[in-house]
């Protein structure tokens, strides 16, 4: 994006890898904690919810990386990544535990 | 990636098309060819018999259909099934199958499944029919193919991993593609020839768009073959990992009860009834297979299943008889409800088996526009930078110039010299069809080194010649080692043979045309006065990359 590699400082470098890797690792986990959610709460038999929860997750992830990678800064791209991952993955055990209780 | 969201998605376009690039045309090129795979395969097996016979009448089915019957009472008095196809075009391999019995032993206890045999017998006289001639060893069409989704010299596991991740990135870099043009429509309809990398864009997005509802098609569906392989938290947390979960799974989702057969002989209801409910419900020559079993605690069946066509292609239209007393039984309910069907019509969309000629011929060219937009695609990034850095250039760009030339060149001249292997090698050879892709994959790192050493124009002039080359001689390569030539099979009306040969001819023809646009692109940057080169700073190697993209 920068017209010449030799204008790039070692803070964007970081500031790219950072980027790359909440993208890449920080979405996936964000996809799958919405995958098993939308899996549990969506209203069909259970498989079929899993199936199509699952069909639909390689659209969530998409959307998390643009996301990503369109944010203001890669540290607010991790927080929001963290945060919401471990709301989702809460509701979900939540839901879980109360369907087996 | 502050410079606003277009911006940071242009720039997310870039890096996530060039890191998969060569891979994807790849997938694609071997994906676009899979179309076409058992035209393919009955090509590179040119021992196998030039029939075309005809689809059977109602009173024929049912003298075929006792035939069949008498055999499999000789064979497999009892058995778990029976299974009688009649003779057909196959919807899904395009040829020709000839009346077919197929049988199961029961199984042996602490077994699921039991033995099972097959033959092919004469619709007419019910003689069974000798085994075709072993046709040479070969992968053919399908190992082509096959390598569009599991690469090759590694696991299965490592290959769809890779060409998911890839295919991933793809999604990613299409849809970034489509929000960093403001202007789509507009793009659209803009071609402005002879501008170096203006024209690589126009081309770029031109094709991209043309083919835009086919490449997500193709892309989001690929994701969905190997989708708990990818994705496996759902099924993983709610049905447990390991094989255990993966088959708790697919009974939750199929309905899979415990599935024993019972012992089922031939049926004492006559079927003629049956073939002609079958021919008033789907028409004439539509009955495709006739199955009889029992499952245990139910009376025994037959059921008679339709020739596979549209988009529940696996899951065809049946009608179910009472085998004892010939009534007709309930229909029964296909499980999985909506998630299911929207899965398969995915995956039928992906596979392309329902269309016809002319939709298959849609879908190849569709595929080839995937091919020539991950092609402009990749020479457009060199282009830019290229036009930048001028002759002091970077190894890095020096190098993925060469890997373009070697991939969008070099690639087709490495498949046209898999099929000259199969006409070329022994046919006594040992590991005669890992030696078909062993040339593949030689004479392809040959075009990375040849990539490396020539001058940029020069390689890319050469390569496109040698593949030009290399499909339109293959005909007579075919014409000098079988006699499955053009003269044969255009006398027949062999049409999938002679396409075969036609359709190289054709692929030589547009080789041919890129590589003289090519020539004259650099010829003319060449001659060019010095005053005009710097109005217009297309350095050869851009203008040369240009043949690339047709």
């Amino acid at each position: 994006m920068s017209k010449n590699t030799k204008t790039l400082t070692a803070g964007y470098r970081w500031a790219v890898a950072s980027r790359v890797t909440a993208a890449t690792l920080g979405g996936y986990a964000l996809t799958s904690a919405a995958t098993v959610l939308l899996a549990l709460i969506w209203p069909i038999p259970r498989a079929q919810a899993l199936l199509s929860a699952t069909m639909l997750s390689f659209a969530v992830y998409t959307v998390a990386v643009l996301w990503v990678f369109s944010t203001r800064s890669h540290l607010r791209a991790w927080a929001w990544l963290i945060g919401l991952t471990a709301v989702l993955s809460a509701l979900a055990w939540a839901i879980e535990r109360g369907a087996a209780a | 990636m502050k410079d606003g969201f277009r911006q940071s998605m242009a720039w997310l376009h870039t890096w996530t098309g060039l890191v998969v690039g060569w891979v994807l045309y790849f997938v694609f090129v071997t994906g676009t060819a899979g179309y076409f795979h058992h035209e393919i395969t009955r090509w590179m097996q040119p021992e196998r018999p030039l029939v075309q016979s005809q689809a059977l009448g109602l009173d024929e089915s049912g003298v075929a259909v006792e035939h069949a019957l008498t055999r499999l009472e000789q064979l497999a008095p009892v058995a778990a099934s029976w299974r009688i196809t009649l003779p057909q075009l196959a919807p899904a391999s395009r040829t020709w199958q000839e009346l077919a019995i197929r049988w199961e032993d029961m199984p042996q206890p602490g077994h699921d499944w039991g033995a099972t045999g097959n033959e092919q017998l004469n619709a007419q006289t019910g003689a069974v029919l000798p085994a075709e001639a072993e046709p040479r060893a070969t992968s053919g069409g399908r190992g082509l193919y096959r390598m569009h989704y599991v690469l090759h010299y590694m696991s299965f596991d490592w290959g769809i991993r890779i060409v998911g991740v890839c295919t991933m990135l793809m999604l990613l870099a299409m849809v970034t593609g489509v929000i960093a043009h403001k202007k789509i429509f507009t793009d659209f309809f803009t071609f402005r020839p002879g501008k170096g990398q203006r024209s690589w864009l126009d081309a770029h997005n031109a094709v991209s768009v043309m083919a835009l509802p086919f490449l997500l098609m193709i892309t989001y569906s690929g994701l969905v073959f190997f989708l708990f392989t990818y994705m496996p938290a759902g099924r993983d947390l709610l049905y447990g990992s390991g094989q255990d979960g993966r088959t708790a799974f697919a009974d939750a989702l199929h309905e899979h009860g415990e599935h024993n057969h019972a012992p089922i002989g031939r049926p004492l209801a006559p079927l003629a009834p049956m073939l002609a409910a079958a021919e008033n419900t789907w028409g004439p020559g539509k009955l495709s297979s006739i199955t009889i079993e029992r499952h245990e605690g139910e009376p025994p069946e037959i059921v008679l299943a339709r020739q596979q066509q549209g988009l529940d292609f696996w899951n065809t239209p049946k009608l179910r008889f009472h085998a004892e007393t010939g009534e007709p039984l309930p229909e029964e309910p296909t499980p999985g409800g909506s998630a299911v069907t929207t899965q398969s019509v995915m995956l039928n969309l992906h596979e392309g088996l329902f269309a016809d000629t002319g939709g298959r011929w849609l879908y190849f060219v569709s595929g080839l526009l995937g091919c020539a937009m991950i092609g402009t695609g990749l020479v457009l990034w060199t282009v830019k930078r290229r036009k930048r850095q001028g002759e002091g250039a970077h190894f890095g760009l020096r190098l993925v110039e060469a890997l373009n030339v070697a991939t969008v060149a070099g690639l087709p001249l490495a498949v046209a010299t898999y099929f000259w292997a199969n006409r070329l090698l022994p046919v006594e050879l040992a590991d005669r069809a890992a030696w078909e892709f062993h040339t593949l994959f030689a004479v392809w790192l040959g075009t990375l080194f040849y990539g490396l050493a020539r001058p940029l124009p020069r390689a890319w002039i050469e390569l496109l010649w040698a593949s030009c080359a290399a499909y339109a001689l293959l005909p007579l390569i075919n014409a000098l080692t079988t006699d499955r030539h053009l003269g044969v099979t255009l006398a027949q009306r062999d049409w999938q043979l002679a396409g075969f040969d036609l359709t190289v001819l054709g692929l030589g023809a547009i080789f041919a045309i890129m590589a003289r646009k090519v020539t004259r692109r650099v010829g003319k940057a060449a001659t060019q006065p010095p005053a005009e080169t710097n109005r217009q700073p297309a350095p050869p190697a851009a203008a040369a990359n240009r043949g690339g993209a047709a």
